[in-house]
């Protein structure tokens, strides 16, 4: 949807991700963005360079904050400083909705930094989804969950991903960042119909789509965010938008980044499908 | 699960970059993983099991990997990798940022001082001096004090804060020109890479090309951030020891006092030396207020 509840009924566009490499970039030659998408704990310090580029660019653009360590799906309870920390910078940013992972990732205050996945459960679901209610009510503002990409499947697991996601995003009554390239990704780890998936998510909860790259090994395909997007997924993408409509979308490019002109480029490709698609709806 | 599995993708991996073969318990790890992992037509439960392992350590030793290139250099490469896998199977991330990842390597070399040997001492020096750089980059500040602030309480009675990034280091060796230097090499080796001029040195020559390490000699240095860029400043014995006091709350007239008496310079002119000082410090905001 374009604007909803889950997006604080914004109109975002095309945006990118904010990246150390671009910062010189991005302060010297002010490109013309539409929104910026940081990672949370990135910001989450006391002080220094980071605070400093953080508020030049708050002078400048909109930024929307993902965050890769809240862990909606540990079992731990939240850690308490990473959420104090969080809404700092929620009231800090002005983030108009905050996306986080439906994974788990820490256990008993060990942290793995990865995105691991979830074991598809109607227990987990609910336990998953009472953590978000808890965070967005503590945060004070609207969440949007997104499906990571995954390389095990557990045999606890009752139903399928999509399933599990839209269980417990409807318990939560939260939003869904939808991951294209992780749909596509783990549809062929997994062989399943990535379009099944798409098809059968509540579209109305879509906030916003990310778009990314992928590697393709001999046994399994690997979520490494490190060059353009493939074809595979720009037509997922077309498919998604066709579903949801025209919906905020970021690139992720988190490894071999190349220039900020190279990045903005291939996220700005979104805008054709996007015309396409505004193009069939209104023949 | 999540406590198995998190245990699993803690453990090492083999010198090959594999999940070990078998689990603590001496059973094989293909039937821990079969337990709560489903195979595919391409990959066992132990193949699955393992890209997480890999996944995992790939990314917390390349971290200490960027973060840490002095201790590297004075461990060795090779080492290093060895010593951080040690380090980070007794000590796994207990935050949610990987900028805290080394806060327990200081205490884990003076526990275990066979992964630094003969340099002990180096090692220590280093990775203090390199943790302090964390500080120093995002930490917290306070506002600075303001002549203001202080202008009715006399020498007698005054305490002052430092900034909490701000670290007085006590060192037995140069590190910070060590740094430098490891610095300086690495972008060296980076630019034969990127390069394939005919003019531009093979890489492995480069590579090749030690840095020395530091001789022992007494540093006194202080590591802080200036218009939030990173900075280490040498600093006289003196300076130090009033710094260090300040820092223990005893006031300012006892601080320099104690510093002066202690100095075996003689001929200086001690109330001009140290009004440059606090001039200097002031001018830094190295002195706060208290929040
Ligand atoms: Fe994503």
């Amino acid at each position: 949807m374009p604007a909803n509840a889950f997006n604080g009924f914004t109109e975002y566009g095309i945006g990118i991700g904010l990246r150390v490499p671009h910062y010189r970039h991005i302060l010297a030659k002010k490109p013309v963005v539409d929104w910026f998408e940081i990672i949370s704990e990135n910001f989450m310090v006391d002080g220094g360079r980071p605070l400093e580029v953080l508020d030049t660019i708050l002078e400048q653009y909109r930024v929307v904050q993902h965050g890769v360590a809240s862990y909606f799906g540990s079992a731990d309870k939240f850690d308490r400083e990473h959420l104090k920390r969080l809404k700092r910078l929620v009231k800090y940013t002005n983030t108009p909705w905050l996306s986080d992972h439906l994974c788990w990732g820490s256990v008993d205050g060990r942290y793995t930094h990865d995105l691991l996945p979830m074991p598809y459960t109607f227990a987990v679901a609910r336990h998953t989804a009472e953590k978000i209610r808890f965070a967005r009510d503590y945060l004070e503002v609207p969440i949007c969950v997104e499906n990571v990409s995954s390389y095990a499947e557990y045999h606890a697991s009752e139903m399928t991903e999509w399933e599990f996601l839209s269980e417990v995003v409807e318990q939560a009554d939260c939003g869904i960042l939808l991951d294209v390239n992780n749909i596509y990704v783990s549809s062929q780890n997994h062989n399943f119909d990535p379009y099944e998936y798409l098809n059968n998510v509540p579209h109305h909860r879509v906030g916003q789509i990310h778009i990314a790259g992928h590697s393709k090994f001999e046994k399994y395909t690997l979520d490494t965010h490190d060059h353009p997007v493939l074809d595979p997924v720009w037509k997922m993408y077309a498919h998604a938008i066709q579903r949801v409509g025209n919906t905020a979308t970021l690139l992720e490019w988190d490894d071999r980044i190349p220039s900020f002109e190279e990045v903005h480029h291939e996220a700005l490709k979104a805008n054709e499908f996007r015309d396409t698609q505004l193009a069939t709806t209104a023949s | 699960m999540q406590r198995v599995m998190a245990s699993a993708l803690f453990r090492p991996l083999t010198s090959k970059w594999g999940m070990q073969k078998r689990w603590v318990d001496g059973a094989p790890m293909e039937a821990l993983a079969s337990k709560f992992i489903k195979p595919n037509d391409r990959l066992n439960s132990f193949e699955r099991l393992e890209i997480y392992n890999r996944q995992y350590w790939f990314r917390v030793l390349d971290c200490l990997y960027d973060d840490y290139p002095g201790l590297r250099a004075v461990v060795g490469e090779r080492r290093f990798m060895k010593m951080a896998t040690a380090y980070l199977t007794q000590y796994p991330s207990d935050s949610f940022t990987l900028r805290d990842l080394g806060n327990r390597l200081e205490q884990f070399l003076r526990a275990e001082p066979h992964w630094s040997a003969p340099r002990e001492e180096l090692a220590l020096d280093m990775v203090r001096f390199e943790w302090a750089q964390v500080v120093a980059f995002d930490g917290p500040a306070h506002p600075p004090l303001t002549p203001d602030d202080i202008l009715d309480t006399p020498p007698s009675k005054l305490q002052l804060r430092l900034q909490p990034y701000l670290t007085l280091l006590e060192l037995n060796f140069a590190v910070d020109d060590f740094l430098i230097a490891i610095k300086k090499r690495e972008s060296d080796v980076l630019r034969g890479e990127a390069s394939n001029a005919m003019n531009s040195a093979p890489k492995a020559a480069v590579v090749r090309k030690r840095v020395r390490y530091p001789k022992r000699e007494k540093v006194h240095l202080a590591v802080h951030r200036h218009d939030n860029l990173l900075y280490y400043k040498r600093l006289d014995q003196e300076a130090f020891a009033i710094l260090t006091s300040l820092s223990r709350g005893i006031t300012v007239e006892d601080a320099c006092l104690e510093a002066v008496t202690a100095s075996k310079r003689t001929d200086v002119d001690w109330s001009a030396e140290i009004k440059s000082w606090f001039d200097a410090w002031s001018a830094l905001g190295w002195f706060c207020r208290t929040p």
